[in-house]
C-alpha cells in the first residue's frame, strides 16, 4: 500500500479533514522545526513558528495549487514567518549574535583544541556562518532542494542561487582556514 | 593559456554544481555533465569531496538540533479547533468553469474517453483513501529524509498500534528522539531513524524500552534484529 501523497493530503485538509493534518504535521514538522531554529536559533520561537506554518497551511490548503512540491511550499512559508520575526528582533541583538559566532572561531580554546576533530570544527564553522549563508547550505544539503526549488523557497533567480552557494561555501573555507584548518580551496 | 582560458567557465560552472550533484538534486542532464567533467578532472574529484565533507557535517548539524516538543502540535490543533474548518475556497468554481471551456473544445469521442479515465482516476483515489482512513494512524511516514545514508544501526523498524492515534505517535517518536524516514512497507511497518550520533549500544537501549509502550507500539526491532 502507498502512503498518500502530501498533495492527497492538502485536498483533504482544504475540505476541513483534521486527520490528514495530523499526518501532514507528523511527516513534515520536524524538517520544518530544523529549518526554522537555524535561522532564528531560539527552540521556543521555531515551535512557536512551526505552529504558525501549519495553522497557515490549515487556512491556505485551498488555495494550494501544485506548482511546487508541499515540502518546498511549507519551507517558503516557514522562511517568511523566520524572517518576520527576526525583523521584530532589535538590530544591535542580531549584530551581537553574529559578532559572537564570528569571536568564537579564531579565539575560542574549544576551537584549538577541537583542531584534532576536522568533522567538530566543520560543524562550528557552519554555525558561524551568516543567515543567509546558513539558509542556502541547508536547503542544498540537509533539505536536499534542487536549484529551481531553492529559488522558489528564498525568492531569488536560479543563478543567484548558484552564485550565493559558493559563496557560502567560500566563506565556509575561509572560517575554516581561520580556524587552522586548509583545504585547498578556493 | 588561451585553452585554460576557454575551459575555465565551464569549470566554473561545473564547480557550482557540485552541492547539488552530492545531494543527488540534479536533472539527469546536469549529472551527467558533471560525472563527465570529475572523470576526467582530479581536482574537480577532489573539491567533490570537500562537497560531501560539508554535505555529511551539514546533516549531522541539523539532526544534533532534536525535535520540537509537544506544546508545538497542541498549539496547532488547540487554534485549529478553535477555528474550525478552513473557508471554502472559489478555486473549484473557476475550474469547473475552465474544464467547461477546455471540453467545449474537444470531439465527443475524445470526451468519451477522458470521462472513462476520469472514473476510473476516481474509484483509484477514492480507493487510497479510504485505505488512509482505515489505517489512519499508520500514516506517519515521510519521504527519504537527505540523511537517508546515515549508518543502518540507526534505524529500527516499527509497527504502531491500531489504537494508537496520530497526536500519541508523534509525541512517542519525539519522546525517543526517532522520526520516520520511509513507510508504510511490508506489513504496515515504518522505518525510524534515531539521530546519526546515537551509538548502536544506545538504539538498543532506546528500542528495549520503546517495546514496553504496547499502547503505541505493536511490534519493533533494530534494522539487524530484523533480519534475524
Amino acid at each position: 500500500m502507498q502512503a498518500t501523497s502530501d498533495e492527497e493530503l492538502i485536498g483533504r485538509i482544504a475540505s476541513g479533514d483534521r486527520l490528514a493534518m495530523q499526518v501532514l504535521f507528523a511527516r513534515h514538522h520536524v524538517r520544518v522545526f530544523r529549518f526554522v531554529l537555524r535561522l532564528v536559533r531560539d527552540e521556543s520561537v521555531a515551535e512557536d513558528l512551526i505552529s504558525e506554518v501549519f495553522l497557515d497551511v490549515w487556512r491556505q490548503a485551498g488555495r494550494f495549487e501544485g506548482r511546487s512540491a508541499v515540502p518546498t511550499w511549507l519551507l517558503a512559508i516557514a522562511r517568511f514567518k523566520a524572517l518576520t520575526a527576526l525583523r521584530r528582533k532589535p538590530d544591535e541583538e542580531l549584530d551581537e549574535e553574529a559578532a559572537a559566532q564570528i569571536e568564537d572561531l579564531s579565539d575560542d580554546p574549544e576551537a584549538s583544541l577541537a583542531k584534532k576533530d576536522k568533522s567538530a570544527v566543520l560543524r562550528k564553522c557552519l554555525e558561524g556562518l551568516s543567515a543567509e549563508h546558513r539558509e542556502i547550505i541547508d536547503l542544498v544539503y540537509y533539505h536536499e532542494k534542487s536549484v529551481e526549488e531553492v529559488a522558489e523557497i528564498v525568492g531569488i533567480p536560479e543563478n543567484t542561487v548558484k552564485t550565493r552557494m559558493f559563496y557560502a561555501r567560500k566563506r565556509l573555507a575561509e572560517l575554516l582556514k581561520a580556524a587552522g584548518i586548509e583545504r585547498g580551496w578556493p | 593559456m588561451n585553452a585554460v582560458g576557454r575551459e575555465a567557465p565551464e569549470r566554473q560552472e561545473i564547480e557550482a554544481l557540485l552541492p547539488w550533484h552530492a545531494a543527488g538534486t540534479l536533472g539527469r542532464r546536469d549529472r551527467e555533465r558533471v560525472e563527465r567533467a570529475i572523470a576526467n578532472d582530479s581536482e574537480l574529484a577532489r573539491r567533490l569531496t570537500l562537497v560531501r565533507e560539508e554535505q555529511q557535517e551539514t546533516i549531522h548539524l541539523n539532526e544534533s538540533l532534536g525535535v520540537p516538543s509537544s506544546r508545538a502540535m497542541e498549539k496547532l490543533f488547540a487554534a485549529i479547533e478553535a477555528e474550525g474548518a478552513p473557508a471554502p475556497v472559489r478555486r473549484s468554481f473557476d475550474l469547473v468553469g475552465r474544464v467547461s471551456s477546455l471540453l467545449s473544445g474537444f470531439a465527443p469521442r475524445t470526451i468519451a474517453y477522458a470521462a472513462a479515465a476520469a472514473t476510473i482516476a476516481f474509484f483509484l483515489q477514492s480507493a487510497m483513501l479510504t485505505a488512509v482512513l482505515m489505517k489512519d494512524h499508520q500514516d506517519t511516514s515521510t519521504p527519504q529524509l537527505a540523511s537517508a545514508n546515515t549508518p543502518s544501526n540507526s534505524h529500527a523498524v516499527i509497527r504502531f498500534s491500531p489504537q494508537a492515534t496520530a497526536s500519541e505517535i508523534i509525541s512517542f517518536l519525539n519522546a525517543h528522539g526517532a522520526e520516520v524516514v520511509e513507510g508504510p512497507v511490508r506489513n504496515g511497518s515504518f522505518n525510524i531513524r534515531f539521530s546519526a550520533d546515537t551509538s548502536q549500544s544506545e538504539v538498543v537501549r532506546k528500542v528495549q524500552r520503546m517495546q514496553s509502550e504496547t499502547k503505541v507500539v505493536e511490534f519493533i526491532a533494530t534494522k539487524g534484529d530484523q533480519g534475524r
